[in-house]
């Protein structure tokens, strides 16, 4: 069960975190076709290696923050900023 | 030496060894397959057995041949037996005990007579890989051939009635887990102690010792001063008769416990700052024919046996030793009294063709020619390392030939495991336990620095250790079996070799060899060298199949561990038990779900009043200035002009344009909001506020703190509830021009401070919700309750309430609507807002409302009123296509007939119009779409008043 860096918490097991997602920049909803609207609520890079996503610590200080993880060997580290 | 002599006691018993872990002092008994046996403590069940002279332990799994000791380890697969109602007891490592009743599996109807043993006359019918080529056709007689099968498949009996046993769990964090209790191992956890870490030594065994156990007296003296020196660091826990099972990410380690008095098994999940694997070498068995007859043993079981527990293995032993292992057994036997005819060194020449004998081996023929009698053959051909901890944690062992055997690559494992013993390297006692220290303070310094928050060290290079020569021996001439647990033959792998199967997974497969109890940590090295010969490789490029936790096995008990079900209830739970509420499971809520007759509560509710428990919705308390701007972007509606005191319904979206959650807000000051959700939306919306806040809107001023545990919450409802409320409530005016509907006060009922009175209306009536801090809760039910008597109230349940809200056509989030279900699909065309700022799900609504097709919801009536359709039964069109669905559905106590919800196509969504709906016993029904949401009171007046 691998640990995730959390910035307030220290390293924890990631059975207290739920993941929310790759980090994709939302569109503005005011100019943005359908299709960049969608692109942003379905598709995912789901990249081998470093990419960076969002995660919420539910069992410890209920923040949520980014993290990089090597989605190939499941190393994570810590970013600044957190959010 | 006393030589062997008369004795009153069990005749393979030998006097008093120098290391024997047995105490005579404390004699008992126990039953094998009915007959009485004396054992002392700190026997196994196998070694009393033996010392009894007991031979035959089990029947082979597939040819029922019969079996005895080989390894005298928690490995030996002849040695599994039935312990009481535990089926698969390793028997040369389970402790005897006063009174155990312990029976042979795998045989009938006795052990010495099988007459399953007739499979050994078919084996040419049950060659490798039969499974897939047998009892294939005809398919009807399946079960009869599964009855015959499952009385010839092996293990022992698991009853159905078997008494519950307590498994327990536990949570560690050693800095350092040492996996192995051997030399190697307690010099590591010493050393590592000493460097100041917290150490967990892990031993599979009853002692630790490790090999030592059962050396010489300078080898035994070695251990008792590391088993002081282990003793004497507090920091060290050790765990003896407990198995490192696997080791997964970050050093995540399970460790599984036995032999606890009164619990059965423990699972420890370990967090280890660093690992070290220490988990010695187990020695190799020998391929030849005839090489699975019981008195066949191997050097260690034999060294065991005569130092550890006092037991005469064989009374005329030949030798084939290629280590200082078997030497070392040749001096073990002379010492035991027994007459060793023949020493056969594999280091120059020397093999076994072929061992014979019924019912246990009687004679050997060595290569050259040579014959002998005896009863006993010892074996020492080599060592494998059980590379599965290594491997687990992302090692891929290297072959060495040199060795021959497996070897870590330390290039591929992780900074925080480590190695020690005879799986890192070879060297006298002296250089392995020098070796293991500096491993063990290394792994100490390590564990400091554990963790992803940590920056990466600069490793130092550890010593390494000589690998010296072992000779590659793994078969002789002839065919023997290579897997004992699973009968699988050396010709087996020829076989599967000639059919295609030749690489190292899929021979595995094919055969099943390594698949059976000891999963390859006796035979698999064999089978390798066995396949490359077939297949003309080297054992390097043959490479070995994948190991997985678990190591060893473990209960499914252990794994469950202790049930926790977590439970809800409000505050008023006791009182809803005590008056007979059938109760609802909502998620982890219990809640009252009627109290007998819900539409008879329906009935009072719009006659009088009644009281409903509403305590699981979802509260939140907002504050600050910036609590609008939030309103605004959660809810399809506007929020910037609520006034103090009042209330509104809103319905959140998700960014996708579904309908998430609804509820009403209401304001009960400057910068002081309260949010009320459903139910079951409580947790979700709470975390989706702050997603937003914490993220995107981090300069918005709001506090966001779920209440809603800390509010009892309870819904008075029906035209007397304002004559019920003014009899407690105190400090509001109820009157309806001062307290109108959707607004909302603080007040004090029944005496309690700080409660929060909403006028809201889900049921259709006059109604109250009262929010009460969550500790009064109980006495603020029952004062209403009573103060309502001579009015008629009383309390209503979930049911009653579901009633209730559908004849007004109040829908309910995720009953109404699913996960497709965009907004303008529920009849909220009132309350979506386009042209506010950017709210979550604003795109897409716009999109929806530029289409026409979208589904709708309806109100449907059946035209048969006294039909109730059951929820989700479809509405069918032309054909066989599906053109909608019902979403609610009960029978109304106000109309007297049945009122449904409904999603219909668009093209059906006009009122009047008449849709079939088909129900689950294939009639359809025609139901007519109604003008309005509401069947009951469409205008809304109840509420009103």
């Amino acid at each position: 069960m691998i640990l995730l860096p959390c910035p307030w918490c220290g390293d924890r097991s990631v059975s207290e975190f739920r993941y929310v997602s790759e980090v994709v920049p939302r569109p503005d909803p005011g100019t943005a076709t359908p299709q960049q609207w969608r692109d942003y609520l379905y598709l995912r890079g789901n990249r081998r290696g470093w990419v960076t996503e969002r995660w919420y610590h539910r069992a410890g200080c209920r923040q949520y923050f980014s993290i990089d993880r090597d989605t190939i060997t499941d190393q994570t580290r810590a970013r600044e900023p957190a959010r | 030496m006393r030589p062997p002599g008369p004795q009153a006691g069990p005749r393979m018993r030998l006097g008093p060894q120098p290391g024997e872990v047995i105490d005579r002092s404390a004699p008992l008994t126990f039953r094998w397959n009915g007959r009485p046996y004396p054992a002392y403590q700190g026997d196994t069940i196998i070694s009393a057995l033996a010392a009894a002279g007991e031979r035959v332990f089990s029947r082979s799994f597939k040819y029922h041949r019969p079996r005895g000791l080989l390894t005298a380890s928690y490995l030996d697969p002849g040695c599994t037996v039935q312990v009481g109602d535990e089926p698969n007891v390793r028997g040369a490592h389970r402790l005897a005990q006063d009174g155990m009743d312990v029976a042979a599996q795998n045989s009938w109807p006795s052990l010495r007579f099988d007459v399953k043993a007739a499979n050994q006359l078919v084996t040419a019918f049950l060659p490798a890989g039969f499974y897939y080529k047998t009892f294939i056709k005809p398919q009807r007689l399946w079960p009869a051939y599964e009855n015959v099968l499952r009385r010839f498949s092996s293990g022992g009996v698991a009853a159905p009635d078997t008494a519950r046993d307590y498994y327990d769990k536990r949570y560690a964090h050693p800095d350092v887990l040492v996996a192995g209790g051997g030399p190697a191992g307690m010099a590591a956890a010493i050393s590592a102690a000493r460097a100041g870490a917290r150490v967990m030594l892990v031993e599979e065994e009853h002692q630790l010792g490790g090999h030592l156990r059962w050396g010489t007296d300078a080898e035994r003296a070695v251990l008792r001063e590391l088993a002081g020196e282990v003793a004497a660091q507090g920091a060290i826990e050790v765990l003896t008769n407990s198995v490192v099972i696997g080791r997964y990410d970050g050093n995540w380690v399970a460790v599984v416990q036995r032999g606890l008095p009164g619990v059965a098994e423990r699972l420890i999940k370990a967090r280890a700052g660093a690992l070290v694997a220490a988990p010695g070498l187990i020695e190799r068995p020998y391929v030849f024919a005839g090489n699975d007859l019981p008195g066949i043993l191997l050097s260690t079981a034999v060294r065991r046996l005569v130092t550890m527990y006092a037991v005469k293995p064989g009374q005329r032993a030949v030798v084939l030793t290629a280590n200082a292992s078997g030497d070392a057994a040749v001096g073990d036997l002379r010492r035991a009294g027994v007459e060793v005819v023949h020493v056969a060194d594999a280091r120059r020449g020397g093999d076994v063709v072929r061992a014979h004998g019924r019912g246990g081996v009687q004679g050997v023929e060595l290569a050259g020619g040579s014959r002998f009698d005896c009863d006993l053959l010892v074996t020492a051909t080599g060592w494998t390392a059980p590379m599965s901890l290594l491997t687990m944690a992302g090692d891929r062992p290297v072959y060495s030939p040199r060795a021959a055997r497996f070897f870590p690559d330390p290039q591929r494992l992780p900074g925080d495991v480590l190695a020690a013993g005879g799986v890192a390297g070879d060297g006298s006692l002296e250089e392995m336990l020098g070796h293991a220290g500096a491993v063990g303070g290394e792994a100490a310094r390590r564990a400091r620095r554990a963790g992803p928050a940590a920056p990466v060290p600069v490793l130092p290079v550890l010593p390494v250790l000589p690998v010296q020569e072992h000779p590659e021996l793994f078969h002789g001439r002839t065919h023997g079996f290579v897997d004992l647990c699973e009968d699988v033959s050396s010709k087996d792998l020829r076989t599967a070799v000639q059919e295609g199967y030749d690489s190292a997974e899929l021979a595995k497969r094919y055969t099943t060899a390594t698949m059976g109890p000891t999963q390859g940590k006796l035979e698999a090295v064999n089978v390798v060298a066995i396949l490359a010969e077939l297949t003309g490789r080297s054992i390097a490029e043959t490479g070995t199949t994948t190991w997985r936790p678990p190591y060893s096995p473990v209960t499914l008990g252990a794994l469950a561990g202790r049930i926790f079900e977590p439970v809800r209830h409000s505050p008023m739970q006791p009182w809803h038990e005590q008056h007979g509420a059938r109760p609802l499971v909502a998620g982890a809520w219990i809640r009252p779900d009627h109290y007998g007759d819900p539409a008879a509560e329906a009935r009072r509710v719009r006659e009088s009043a009644g009281v409903i428990d509403v305590t699981p919705i979802g509260k939140l308390d907002l504050r600050g200035p910036d609590v609008p701007k939030l309103l605004n972007l959660l809810y399809v509606n506007k929020w910037s002009r609520l006034g103090i005191g009042r209330v509104r319904y809103g319905v959140m979206c998700a960014e996708d344009g579904v309908i998430m959650d609804d509820g009403v807000t209401g304001r009960l000051g400057e910068d002081r909001y309260l949010m009320s959700t459903t139910s079951s939306g409580a947790e979700a919306v709470a975390e989706w506020a702050e997603n937003w806040l914490q993220t995107a809107h981090r300069d918005w001023q709001v506090h966001l703190t779920p209440v809603t545990t800390a509010y009892a919450s309870m819904n008075v409802a029906g035209p007397r509830s304002r004559d019920l409320l003014r009899r407690v409530a105190d400090g509001v005016d109820l009157a309806p021009e001062a307290f109108g509907y959707m607004h909302v006060r603080t007040g004090r009922v029944a005496g309690v401070d700080e409660c929060v009175l909403w006028r809201i209306g889900f049921t259709g009536e006059l109604s109250y919700e009262l929010h009460v801090p969550a500790s009064y809760g109980l006495h603020v039910w029952e004062t209403l309750l009573a103060a309502g008597q001579d009015l008629g109230a009383g309390p209503f349940g979930v049911e009653a309430q579901r009633i209730l809200r559908l004849e007004k056509g109040h829908l309910i989030v995720g009953q109404d609507t699913d996960g497709l279900t965009q907004g303008f699909s529920a009849g909220l065309d009132w309350a979506i807002k386009l042209d506010k700022d950017d709210f979550a799900g604003q795109s897409e609504l716009a999109w929806q409302a530029a289409k026409a097709d979208y589904p709708r919801l309806v109100a449907l009536q059946p035209v048969d009123g006294s039909v109730v359709p059951p929820e989700a039964c479809q509405i069918v069109g032309d054909g066989s296509s599906i053109v909608g669905r019902v979403t609610s559905s009960r029978m109304s106590p106000a109309l007297r007939r049945s009122i449904c919800l409904a999603h219909v196509a668009a093209h059906l969504a006009t009122p009047g119009t008449l849709v079939d709906v088909l129900l689950p016993d294939g009639r359809r029904i025609p139901a007519r779409v109604m003008e309005r949401l509401a069947h009951f009171d469409p205008e809304g007046r109840r509420m009103r008043v």
